[in-house]
């Protein structure tokens, strides 16, 4: 029983059924209590048994098989983009400047703060670019000297948090315009941001992911400044 | 499948102009990129690609799952900061959501298009 056990979990089939049936049903249950973050469930019950049967490495290899979605899926978000365009022409100066606004005060946030807790300069570097689109924001995190492992991390997590608060948050302050959801999504939490929100608005999702190009470009070249600055 | 043909084909060329060219951007945006040109051009229709797109999108956090699980390989690295790093995150997410938001909305209200 044991062993076939360990067998199954070496199988690829592990990780992505896993993932599929965990994510599925977190989302019927978010169905029931609106404030549930399927992603979070989904995530926060597979850390934990994979931790218990150091399953890790084996996990990912299924996990992948999930992950390589993410390509054709971002390519997908050219179609609300496509659709929607006309409306946000009309707004592109209030989405860019917005962009440029989120993305300098997130780099002056994460400096200020790692700062006032004396976090070590190799986190810190790691930490700058997390608002950015993974495969970018490892690429500064390197570029800057930090460890670009721990800045695929810091981008993950940020992409949770915003997926997770960012809607609440701009809510409570009173933010409601599609534009402004969408602009501060995309720019503060990338792609994990933009799955979430358009999930309710196609509009919100399409916004989301320009400003989540847009942020990329911006912080890229925020970088070079940076480098010579710190 | 043939919006998931189409979309696997743009990506590929998204992956294969990053490397041919070493572009700073990640392949599947430069397949965003070329993808919404060519729908914005009818080289693409949209009736074409729409079933599988809104497919895609609907369950697109799925895709990320094994990514944050991987969080578990670094949580060594950084367990003695672990405050200042998670007073990191939230804070300054926090700040450019609340800072972003702020001024795309005054913008779009100060031209007076309520959208």
């Amino acid at each position: 029983m044991k062993e076939a056990m360990t067998d199954l979990l070496n199988e690829p089939l592990y990780g992505a059924a896993a993932t599929v049936i965990l994510y599925v049903a977190a989302s019927a249950l978010q169905r029931k209590w609106s404030w549930l973050h399927p992603l979070f469930i989904t995530c926060a019950v597979l850390i934990v048994f994979v931790l218990m049967t150091d399953t890790y490495e084996s996990y990912q290899v299924g996990g992948n098989w999930l992950t390589f979605f993410l390509g054709p899926a971002t390519g997908a978000l050219g179609v609300p983009l496509y659709k929607h365009m006309q409306t946000i022409r009309k707004q592109l100066k209030a989405i860019a400047a917005g962009v440029v606004v989120g993305s300098v005060c997130g780099l002056a946030g994460v400096w200020g703060i790692l700062h006032l807790f004396d976090v070590s300069r190799a986190v810190l570097l790691s930490m700058l670019p997390k608002s950015v689109t993974a495969p970018v924001a490892i690429e500064i995190a390197r570029q800057l000297g930090g460890i670009p492992e721990l800045g695929a991390v810091f981008t993950v997590l940020t992409g949770l948090i915003g997926s997770m608060f960012g809607p609440a948050l701009l809510k409570l302050v009173g933010i409601r315009h599609d534009a402004a959801i969408g602009t501060a999504i995309g720019t503060s939490s990338h792609g994990i941001g933009t799955a979430r929100v358009i999930r309710d608005s196609e509009m919100q999702g399409s916004i989301s992911s320009l400003s989540m190009g847009l942020a990329a470009i911006v912080t890229s070249m925020l970088a070079i400044p940076l480098y010579y600055l710190l | 499948m043939l919006g998931f043909a189409i979309l696997l084909g743009f990506n590929l060329l998204g992956e294969a102009l990053r490397a041919v060219f070493s572009l700073p951007l990640p392949g599947n945006v430069i397949g965003l990129i070329l993808f919404a040109a060519a729908l914005g051009l009818k080289w693409i229709r949209l009736e074409w690609v729409e079933e599988t797109s809104q497919f895609l999108l609907k369950h697109m956090m799925l895709f990320f799952a094994p990514i944050i699980v991987g969080v578990v390989s670094a949580a060594s690295l950084i367990k003695n900061e672990w405050l200042g790093v998670a007073a990191g995150l939230l804070l300054s997410t926090a700040l450019a959501v609340l800072l972003t938001g702020f001024v795309t909305q005054s913008l779009i209200k100060e031209e007076g298009d309520r959208g």
